[in-house]
Parts: C-alpha cells; sequence; structure tokens
C-alpha cells in the first residue's frame, strides 16, 4: 500500500485498526528474542497449525515483548467484547489445552496471568476499552496488569506498542498513531520548532551519557557540510542489558519515525541504523521495516507528498563492544577498524565521513514520535526536574521479576528492586545494584532511596547507562565483582590509548592479588590512584568510565576490600583461595550425594554416617555445597 | 591569533594549533611519545595530558590534539596531569624495561619498575603508531597496520602476509621510540 498523503495515512490507519482489533478471536504470542528462547516458536507454530487445519474464524498473529520476560512465553488472548487475557509460561501442551477452550469461543483460566481491559493507546485519540459492563467469573478476580507489582509503576512511553502490534506490519504501527507525528512535523512545523518542542521536552540521550537531544540536534543543524547524517545507535552490548533489543524487536518504525523527524530538523537526507550482528532478530526486524516503509514511501523521495526526503541504510557491527562509542561506531561505518579517536571537534560538526552527523540512541529515537504527538509540555509531565520522561531499564541479576521495565525518571532504586523487580529471591538480601553496565557503578543499600534520573546517578559514581540494572544480593562479592566488569573491558578495549590497554590489565592484576588474600593498605591507594588515571588519561569514555566499577565498590565496600587483605577472608565466600569446605558431622546424614558429585574424590564417607572432607585434595568447586540439600556443607 | 594562558603565563596562536604547539613554541615543555611532527596526531600515548579549564568545567586532555581556544587555563602539571603521566610511565617500564627512551621518562618521573614487571623483554612495542602513521603519511605506502585489538593488539604487516610494498626505507625504524620495530621488520617486511 503507498502511502503518500494524509488521506493514504488515514485510510491505512482504518485498514491497521480494523487488522488490530479484528470482530474476531485473536491469539497473539509474544515473540521477541526472550519469548523465543522461552520456546515461543513452538507455541506459535502449534497455535497457527491448530487454527489452519480448524479453518478457525479468528488470527493467530506474534508481538513484541512487553517486558515480563521471566513469564516468557506469554500468550494473551483477545475475544470480541472481552478483556484481553495474558497466560504465562505457555508451553505447547499448555497451547493445546487454550486452544480447546479458545477454539469453543471460552476463555481458558489455566495459567492465567493478568487481564488488559483498556488499551492506551497514548498516540492515537486515547484509550480504547476492550469491553462493556461487567466482568463475570474468573475474569472479575484476575488482576488486571497495571495492578502488577510488576507493572505497577511502570508507565510505557518509547515502549507503547510493545506487545501490542505485531512488528513486521506497517499498519499496526499506524494504526495507533504512527507516522502521523512525522506528517504534523513535516507540514505544521518548521525544523527549528521540531528542535525546540525536544529541547523544551527536557529529552536526553538514553545512550547513557543524558546530552540534552534538542541541544544536539541544534548543533548538527547549525554545523556547515553537506551532506549531513542521522546514525541511530543500536549497537548495545553491556552485560545484562537488552532494552534497544526488545525495542527493535518489538517497534521497529518508532525508531525510523524519530529518525525520520530527526533527519528533517536536521536537515539530513541520509541515515545509518548501526545494530550489532549478534542481535539476528532484531536485524531481520528492521530489514522488515525498512523494506516495507520504503515500499509505502514513507521511506524515499518525496516523503508524505511534502518534498522530504530521507533514507536508512543497516550496518551490521562487527562485534565489538567499544562501537557503540560514537566516534568508533562511525569508523567502522567508513569501513575503518572500530577505534575511537578524540572528540575536541564533535562529531555534530565532523563525524561520519567527517561531515556533521548526529547520533542518537534507539530509545531517544523511539521517544522522538511521542513529544511531536502529544507536545513537548505533555513529555515533561513524566520525570524528575532534570531528567524527564521515562526510561527503559533491564533488570536481571538477584530479583524474582526479570525483566524489561520502563519507569518515569525519578524512581527509587528501593521501589525498583523490590516493588517492580519483586525483592530477592529466596530470602537473601539485597546488597548492592550494578547501574549502567559496565561503565556504571555499584550502589549499596544505604543509597537505594536513590532517584533514578541522570544526575542523581552520576553523584553517586555510577551512570545510567543504557539502562542495565543487575541486582546483587549478600551472595556476592564486590571484590569479585570488580574483577568480572573489568575483566569484560580488558577484552573489549579496542587498545590504542596505554591507560585503558595496559592500566585496566594492572588493576586486574592488583584486584587479582587481592581476591588471593595478598596485598596491602597501600595497594588500596594505589589502585585508587590508578584507577584515577585511567579515567582522566583514556581517549574514549570506554576507558574512562572503566574505573567507575573499581571506584564505587572501592568507596561503598572499602571494609569489604580490606577484609581480603588483612584478614585473609571473602565475607560472601566467593574468592576461592580465601575460603575452605567442610562439613558439619551434626548435620550431615550420610546420604553419599557429596562424594558421588566430588569430581576430585575428596569426600570419603559410608552411608549413613557423617562424611568428611580432604582438604588437601578440595578445588573448592561448591558442587557438594549445591547438591547437600541438609545444610551440612559450610564455607568458611 | 588566540590568547590563553599556560601554568599562569599568557600565551598567543594561531587559530587551528594545538596545545602542544603553542606550548612548544613558548618553550614550555611537555612530555610526549607518540607524537611527531611529520606525521598526524594520534592521541595513543597520553603522555601529553594536560588539564584545561574552560571556565565552565576542568578537565584532563591530550595536548597533541586539543585545538586551542581563548581564554582557556592549561595546567601543565596538575595534580591530576601528574597522576596520568606517572601511571602511563610506570605501565610503560614494566612493559619494556630495558627501552632507552622509556628509561629516559622514568628517570624525569623518579619511577622504577614494580613487582608487575615483565621479565625476559627488553624492547616491547608500545603501539603508538608512529611506524604505521610514517609509512603512510611520509612514505606512502601501506606497508605497516594495526592488527588485533586490545591486550593483543600489534603492529603488523597487512593481511599478516610480509609485504611486498615495503621499499626497506628504514623510516618505520627511525621514529620508533623504542626499538622495537628492530626485531619487527623482519616479519612485516618481505625480502
Amino acid at each position: 500500500m503507498q502511502i503518500t498523503s494524509i488521506d493514504d495515512l488515514q485510510k491505512a490507519k482504518g485498514v491497521g485498526l480494523a487488522q488490530l482489533y479484528p470482530d474476531k478471536p485473536k491469539i497473539l504470542v509474544g515473540m521477541a528474542t526472550c519469548g523465543l528462547a522461552a520456546g515461543a516458536q513452538k507455541v506459535y507454530d502449534f497455535l497457527s497449525k491448530k487454527a489452519q487445519d480448524a479453518h478457525w474464524g479468528g488470527v493467530v498473529e506474534k508481538t513484541g515483548c512487553i517486558g515480563f520476560c521471566y513469564k516468557e512465553p506469554l500468550v494473551d488472548a483477545i475475544l470480541p467484547g472481552q478483556p484481553r487475557v495474558t497466560y504465562e509460561q505457555v508451553t505447547p501442551e499448555i497451547a493445546g489445552a487454550l486452544w480447546e477452550e479458545l477454539a469453543a469461543g471460552k476463555i481458558p483460566e489455566k495459567q492465567v496471568m493478568a487481564r488488559i481491559d483498556v488499551d492506551d493507546m497514548i498516540l492515537n485519540g486515547g484509550p480504547r476499552k476492550f469491553y462493556k459492563g461487567k466482568l463475570k467469573g474468573f475474569l472479575a478476580k484476575t488482576p488486571r496488569y497495571e495492578d502488577l507489582d510488576f507493572f505497577k509503576l511502570q508507565r510505557h512511553i518509547a515502549m507503547r506498542n510493545c506487545g501490542f502490534i505485531d512488528p513486521d506490519n506497517l499498519l499496526h504501527y499506524i494504526a495507533r498513531g504512527g507516522y502521523f507525528a512525522l506528517y504534523n512535523a513535516l507540514t505544521a512545523m518548521t525544523p527549528d520548532e521540531v528542535i525546540a518542542a525536544v529541547t523544551t521536552a527536557g529529552l536526553r540521550g538514553r545512550g547513557g551519557g543524558g546530552f540534552p537531544t534538542g541541544v544536539k540536534w541544534a548543533s548538527c543543524r547549525k554545523a556547515k557540510g553537506w551532506p549531513k547524517y542521522v546514525l541511530c545507535n543500536a549497537d548495545e552490548g553491556d552485560p545484562g542489558a537488552y532494552m534497544d533489543r526488545s525495542l527493535i524487536e518489538g517497534d521497529p518504525h518508532s525508531i525510523l519515525e524519530g529518525m525520520l523527524i530527526g533527519a528533517y530538523a536536521i536537515g539530513s537526507s541520509e541515515g545509518y541504523i548501526y545494530v550489532r550482528a549478534e542481535y539476528p532478530l532484531a536485524v531481520k526486524t528492521l530489514q522488515r521495516a525498512i523494506f516495507a516503509a520504503r515500499e509505502a514511501g514513507l521511506l524515499g523521495q518525496n516523503i508524505l507528498g511534502t518534498g522530504f526526503s530521507f533514507d536508512i541504510k543497516l550496518n551490521l557491527g562487527g562485534g565489538a563492544f567499544v562501537c557503540g562509542e560514537s566516534t568508533a561506531l562511525m569508523a567502522s561505518i567508513e569501513g575503518k577498524p572500530g577505534e575511537p579517536r578524540a572528540k575536541y571537534v564533535h562529531t555534530v560538526d565532523k563525524g561520519l565521513w567527517d561531515r556533521p552527523s548526529n547520533l542518537n540512541n534507539v530509545e531517544t529515537w523511539a521517544n522522538v514520535p511521542v513529544i511531536i504527538a502529544k507536545g513537548a509540555d505533555w513529555y515533561r509531565d513524566t520525570g524528575t526536574e532534570g531528567s524527564k520522561g521515562t526510561k527503559i531499564f533491564s533488570l536481571v541479576g538477584q530479583v524474582k521479576n526479570v525483566g524489561l521495565v520502563e519507569v518515569p525518571m525519578g524512581v527509587s532504586i528501593k521501589d525498583l528492586v523490590m516493588e517492580v523487580g519483586g525483592g530477592v529471591p529466596e530470602n537473601r538480601e539485597f546488597k548492592a545494584i550494578q547501574i549502567g553496565g559496565p561503565s556504571g557503578g555499584c550502589i549499596p543499600k544505604e543509597h537505594w532511596g536513590l532517584p533514578i534520573d541522570f544526575d542523581s546517578l552520576w553523584d553517586a559514581g555510577a551512570i545510567m547507562g543504557s539502562g542495565g540494572m543487575i541486582v546483587m544480593d549478600n551472595s556476592t562479592c564486590m571484590v569479585d565483582v570488580a574483577k568480572f566488569f573489568l575483566d569484560f573491558l580488558i577484552d573489549e578495549s579496542c587498545g590504542k590509548c596505554i591507560p585503558c590497554r595496559l592500566g585496566l590489565k594492572r588493576m586486574r592484576e592488583i584486584l587479582e592479588e587481592f581476591s588471593a588474600g595478598k596485598g596491602s593498605l597501600e595497594d588500596l591507594e594505589e589502585l585508587q590512584s590508578l584507577s584515577e588515571a585511567v579515567k582522566d588519561g583514556s581517549l574514549c569514555a570506554l576507558g574512562g568510565s572503566a574505573p567507575n566499577p573499581v571506584l564505587t565498590t572501592l568507596r561503598y565496600f572499602r571494609d569489604e576490600y580490606e577484609a581480603h587483605i588483612l584478614q585473609g577472608k571473602c565475607p560472601a565466600a566467593v574468592c576461592k583461595d580465601l575460603i575452605t569446605y567442610s562439613i558439619n558431622p551434626e548435620l550431615c546424614n550420610g546420604c553419599t550425594a557429596c562424594v558421588n558429585e566430588c569430581p576430585q574424590g575428596a569426600i570419603t564417607g559410608t552411608k549413613k554416617e557423617p562424611h568428611t572432607l580432604n582438604a588437601s585434595l578440595c578445588i573448592k568447586c561448591g558442587a557438594c555445597f549445591e547438591v547437600c540439600k541438609f545444610g551440612a556443607v559450610a564455607v568458611a | 591569533m588566540i590568547t590563553f594562558t599556560i601554568n599562569g603565563q599568557e600565551v598567543q596562536g594561531q587559530d587551528g594549533w594545538t596545545i602542544l604547539e603553542v606550548a612548544r613554541w613558548h618553550g614550555i615543555d611537555i612530555p610526549t611519545l607518540c607524537h611527531y611532527e611529520a606525521v598526524e596526531p594520534y592521541g595513543a600515548c597520553r603522555l601529553c595530558v594536560v588539564e584545561v579549564d574552560d571556565g565552565k568545567r576542568s578537565r584532563v586532555v591530550i595536548s597533541c590534539m586539543y585545538p586551542i581556544r581563548s581564554g582557556i587555563q592549561v595546567k601543565t602539571d596538575s595534580p591530576r596531569v601528574a597522576n596520568v603521566r606517572r601511571w602511563i610511565v610506570q605501565l610503560l617500564l614494566d612493559e619494556s624495561p630495558g627501552a632507552p627512551k622509556i628509561q629516559e621518562l622514568a628517570k624525569a618521573f623518579r619511577v622504577t619498575p614494580s613487582r608487575f614487571k615483565k621479565e625476559g623483554v627488553e624492547f616491547a612495542c608500545h603501539l603508538c603508531g608512529l611506524c604505521i602513521r610514517a609509512c603512510q603519511e611520509v612514505v606512502g605506502v601501506q606497508a605497516l597496520t594495526f592488527g588485533n585489538r586490545g591486550v593483543l593488539k600489534e603492529v603488523t604487516a597487512p593481511y599478516h602476509q610480509r609485504s611486498t610494498d615495503c621499499i626497506r626505507c628504514g623510516t618505520c625504524l627511525y621514529v620508533c621510540p623504542t626499538g622495537a620495530m628492530e626485531q619487527l621488520f623482519p616479519q612485516v617486511s618481505a625480502p
């Protein structure tokens, strides 16, 4: 379908709405990477086949991730005139049971997680209620998804379409108000007005730095040089972070529309999306989206009949973390090794091929259409003084509800972990949270009342980063955590500058001594001053922020470092050189489970007699500890 | 002309100059390792760091690439700068304790080899890239390049094949600050 005018867009919206909410039953399967990893493909195939074989009058469709990753695969059923009902952890067997009832026109009760009464459709004239009247039966008792602890504090703005549309269907995107913001910008606003709106909205770069987006756009617009490039950074590489992936897999057109609006504001006709090749589904989704937009005329020449032209090329990353850094990313697009360069001349003046280039992150772009459609004031209503809007976090680690959450800026770490995340599992205790990936910092429990926004995280020594949040409990050793992130960064350092290449290695060597119980208090000072040297001296943000995990753990968990050095103890019982395993004869009932599990033959004993562990043979693998059901294996 | 201060002393430079160029013009010493007048600056060794206060904030930058701006206050020997330099020299010295240029720097910074120093290595390549830049920019051939990345990064001939582009002019041997090129040369140049 060609969309070359506002009439076409309206028509497409009508068709899309009829597809989105047809007058017939619909089954949605969450098929982002998190769903697929949990087995959604089998569920989808099973349901599609059933529907086909039975000549069912309804539709089976795929959709993106709504955020509840640990409950995947999620299946949603929408029967006409009924609320949308979400089912959790659906295996093909469970899908079979669901199918029987759905085919008979009933709403199944098994595996039900929540119901959705209203689709808020923020960009398309407000909420759409799924049913009229009162709910009966189990549905009345089923919690609404916005009442679930996981969703209570959330507000989906960037993720507005994730889990609601088929990401490969352009019409679905248009049905929910997509590309109308672009039309508005192109026809009713000047480029300067667009920039003013983004500036007033207070949008700050979601890739980590938090630079005001409007200011960046304005400098790129002012910069001399032609052509100008509009770039999207989708090279997400932090361990434990997958916000951009999910956004692309759930709603690729929101990014394209954001880039189109940005290109109009800046005066660019060429754009690139730099996406990491390790995201095969995201790459495919983007390819399909770009193709569909081009087919429809929403990318290319004379978009929507306004005379504005813009096209996007997709560039696959070569698998280097450092290519998420702006200048390395641009070098990589140019075909050069992905190495950063000094940014004393900004990339908005001299970026890709030395031309003015504006790079924003996936999530930043996805926010842009909302600002144009709803207005800067609407957008400013959410968030804190210095950080407006929402932020997507991937909440992972030692937390019950692992998943993708989009919360207003200013929510406290405590609320995010305890309410949204459901707290730490197995009655262990929250210890710290690593915010901002390997470039971020560890924030301890004393500071968990801290509101999450760009400035307060910065003051605490962490950064917003792209939005990875790793929750750690008291079984985590902070020296070990610092080592883990350093290992990652040593591996990913490009090696160009000396502080990063050799400095990080040295920091790692010093930490290695600590976790072997060696070292002295002077070495702590050395580590501190080396960290500062690496921070000050490194070329790019990778090296510049690499010491953050060390600096923050030193700042908040100094006692733990000292315990390693002075007492030769690892309080969390993680560092192998500092712990010993033993068997408590009073608790051991002689089940021989550990005897069989021990790879070293270090544990001996006969059945129903307390076993003994020979410490000289023990390699401290912890297998006995894991296997013992009676708590008889002690670590100290 | 652009006017600013270095260590409180008022200095002037032309538009497009770097801090390092102005400093050297005025006889102010800033140590360098990967800098060479004949080739483009690269910014890898970070030895030439200085602290720049532009009125808004104070940050550590490399003087070999930072373009001068009027009114900035440059400090070439602040505590932050000294800390960065001391560590760079320490790390370099532990990598190749025998290189004369590094020993000279170590002496100037009063740095001695630490317990982490590498054994059995005299002249290690520091990947300053001078040989590669000289080969490409001065000689005009591409017989040398970087290979790999991070701690495995190396100077090598393209595709790890001894280069037939090499004209054996010896420029790379001449510019190498550590002497490592002498060992590397037979491996990168085709006979």
